[in-house]
């Protein structure tokens, strides 16, 4: 054995600890943090006493902490695997027409049904997946290229089209009520988020983040080239459609309770890799458990940092950016020679 | 000797193409041989490593390897039997070299499982056997033309292959590097490894092969030892230019000269 593969595993495994034990202190402090009753941290002590406290945090804040939580790693997590299986490190998880489909089918939902919370979130998803399906009918039918340039031309079409229907919808939507819900809607934000829904995303959204986990080491496989990958072993066509569908899953089942949330699963899996390596044995973990922090922080900062909401999606766009070009203005400490 | 890899009339053209790359190959390579395949761009040498490897699949006749037809091969099976060194390959992401090389165990790890520590033994073994293990840390993209093509056969390696097939190894190298690889594949080959190399270079051929095959319009025109094969009117008819071949110190050299 190598030692020092050996050190470089049990420095990113204690990584890894580190990791686990700041997101669950994140947990816990941002089920503690909010505006009640003043903005500040509650004091256990205080909320054992406070039934009104209480029933805040097990009604309110716990579902949109946990959701915040799993919106992170959904995304993350999707967004590795995507970069992974289309070769393509500045492919997002909403790619696929995910994430404008989604936001189609709320705006309809918004128009047609008035915002009741379960249609929106059954109509996102619905369409998130349709957006799937479209991209992949539509990249069968595209006679050049290889399979995973079609499939980005499709995505980047069928993205086209739901946004254009998301912007017919808003022309036509009443600038006083709809309008506002869309744009909201839009800009992301967990709100709105209450147990039933999170308990509705759970089903679809931790399977899959089971599967990609499980499947990791595959992944490096399946981010080689189309003929290694085949010499190697690898049912290549049916292994990449697989953990597509998880990857897929998971973005759409936690997109349709938040909205569009950018940046979050095209940044955590670049501050993964430059963390843990690029061997998504290591990173993949790392992006689920950074992709849950990041997510969060910003989701307490979106509720607590004015007096009214931020829109999520505004703040994941604003540090993920940030955080972007220190990234890609600084060197990978972690590999000799890298350049 | 037993053939390792028969090829029998086969016929194969590209989706699309109506002109067939092979109409009619007939090809066996002996267990154990060295062999390298010589002819002309675009006379179907990296389709015939295609077509050995299973990646792509003959519209007639029928490829056998180790004895069996190759459809009876599951994919797990082929890629424990049959390694490819690809000429050069694009990478997206900055794996370690080890990292890179582990990925050679993926026929013997499960789609859901992890390389052990016998996996990572094995890899840094490969990479110990073609004399680069000091580069096991180092990022697979800062390495040079010959590390990266010595790192892309420890891959290979770590696969256990009992036939390797390799895409034209050696062009871009210098010739040290050239000579390197070379070596490398020499001790391989005497360790029992079946090894199929295309090359461009009849020296190096000459130098290292004990099976050339020279393959011209989608057809074996000659397959046999180099020193019957490798003549002037042969190497002429195949390439279509006047070659010359010397003997230099027991070493075979063809050339063609320059009007």
């Amino acid at each position: 054995m190598s030692a020092s593969y050996n050190d470089y595993n049990h420095r990113i495994a204690r990584q890894l600890r580190y990791l686990v034990i700041a997101l669950i202190c994140v947990l816990v402090i941002s089920t503690l943090w909010g505006r009640y009753p003043v903005p500040s941290l509650a004091l256990p002590d205080a909320l054992w006493h406070d039934p009104l406290a209480q029933r805040l945090i097990v009604t309110l804040r716990l579902p949109r902490v946990l959701m915040a939580c799993l919106l992170g790693m959904g995304l993350a997590a999707s967004g590795s695997t995507l970069q992974m299986i289309f070769r393509n490190p500045l492919v997002e998880p909403g790619f696929l027409g995910v994430s404008q489909g989604a936001a189609f089918g709320a705006a309809c939902a918004i128009m047609v049904l008035g915002a009741v919370p379960f249609a929106v979130q059954g109509l996102a998803l619905f369409f998130a997946g349709l957006g799937v399906v479209l991209s992949y009918l539509l990249a069968r039918h595209i006679r050049f290229g290889g399979w995973v340039l079609r499939l980005v031309l499709s995505g980047i079409a069928i993205s086209a089209l739901f946004a254009s229907g998301v912007g017919v919808l808003k022309y036509m939507a009443d600038p006083l009520t709809q309008l506002p819900e869309i744009v909201f809607w839009m800009l992301g934000g967990l709100y709105a988020t209450t147990w039933s829904k999170l308990l509705t995303v759970l089903p679809v959204a931790v399977p899959s983040l089971v599967v990609i986990l499980l499947m990791r080491w595959r992944l490096n496989l399946l981010s080689m080239g189309e003929q290694t990958a085949f010499s190697l072993g690898a049912a290549t066509t049916r292994e990449r459609a697989f953990v597509l569908a998880a990857a897929v899953g998971a973005t759409a089942a936690v997109v349709s309770v938040s909205g569009v949330v950018g940046w979050v699963g095209l940044i955590v899996p670049h501050l993964a890799r430059r963390l843990a390596g690029s061997d998504a044995q290591r990173s993949l973990p790392a992006a689920l458990l950074m992709g849950g922090i990041f997510a969060l922080v910003c989701d307490n900062l979106a509720r607590t940092l004015l007096a009214g909401e931020i829109p999520l999606g505004t703040l994941t766009s604003l540090f993920g950016a940030g955080l972007f070009i220190v990234l890609m203005t600084t060197a990978n400490p972690w590999l000799r020679g890298a350049h | 000797m037993d053939a390792i890899v028969l090829l029998d009339h086969v016929h194969f053209a590209y989706r699309g193409n109506a002109q067939p790359v092979f109409s009619d190959l007939d090809l066996a390579i002996p267990n154990g041989a060295f062999a390298a395949v010589l002819g002309p761009n675009g006379t179907g040498k990296t389709t015939l490593l295609h077509l050995i490897l299973g990646y792509r699949r003959p519209q007639r006749g029928r490829v056998q390897l180790a004895g069996r037809p190759q459809e009876t091969y599951t994919r797990r099976e082929m890629s424990r039997l049959v390694g490819l060194v690809p000429q050069d390959e694009a990478i997206t992401f900055e794996f370690s070299v080890l990292e890179y090389v582990l990925l050679g165990r993926a026929p013997y790890v499960g789609p859901l499982d992890m390389p052990t520590d016998r996996d990572v033994q094995i890899a840094v073994e490969a990479l110990e056997t073609v004399g680069v293990a000091h580069l096991g840390s180092r990022s697979i993209m800062a390495l040079s033309g010959g590390e990266r093509q010595l790192v892309l056969i420890a891959r290979a390696l770590a696969q256990q292959p009992r036939i390797l097939l390799l895409d034209e190894p050696t062009a871009h190298l210098d010739l040290s590097n050239r000579n390197r690889v070379l070596r490398v594949l020499r001790i391989l080959n005497r360790r029992g490894t079946t090894i199929v190399m295309t090359t461009h270079d009849p020296v190096a051929a000459a130098a290292v092969a004990d099976f050339v095959v020279l393959m011209r319009d989608g057809r074996a025109v000659a397959a046999g030892r180099p020193e019957d094969v490798f003549t002037a009117e042969t190497l002429s008819a195949t390439y279509g230019v006047p070659v010359q071949v010397l003997r230099l110190d027991e070493q075979l050299i063809a050339y063609h000269p320059l009007d």
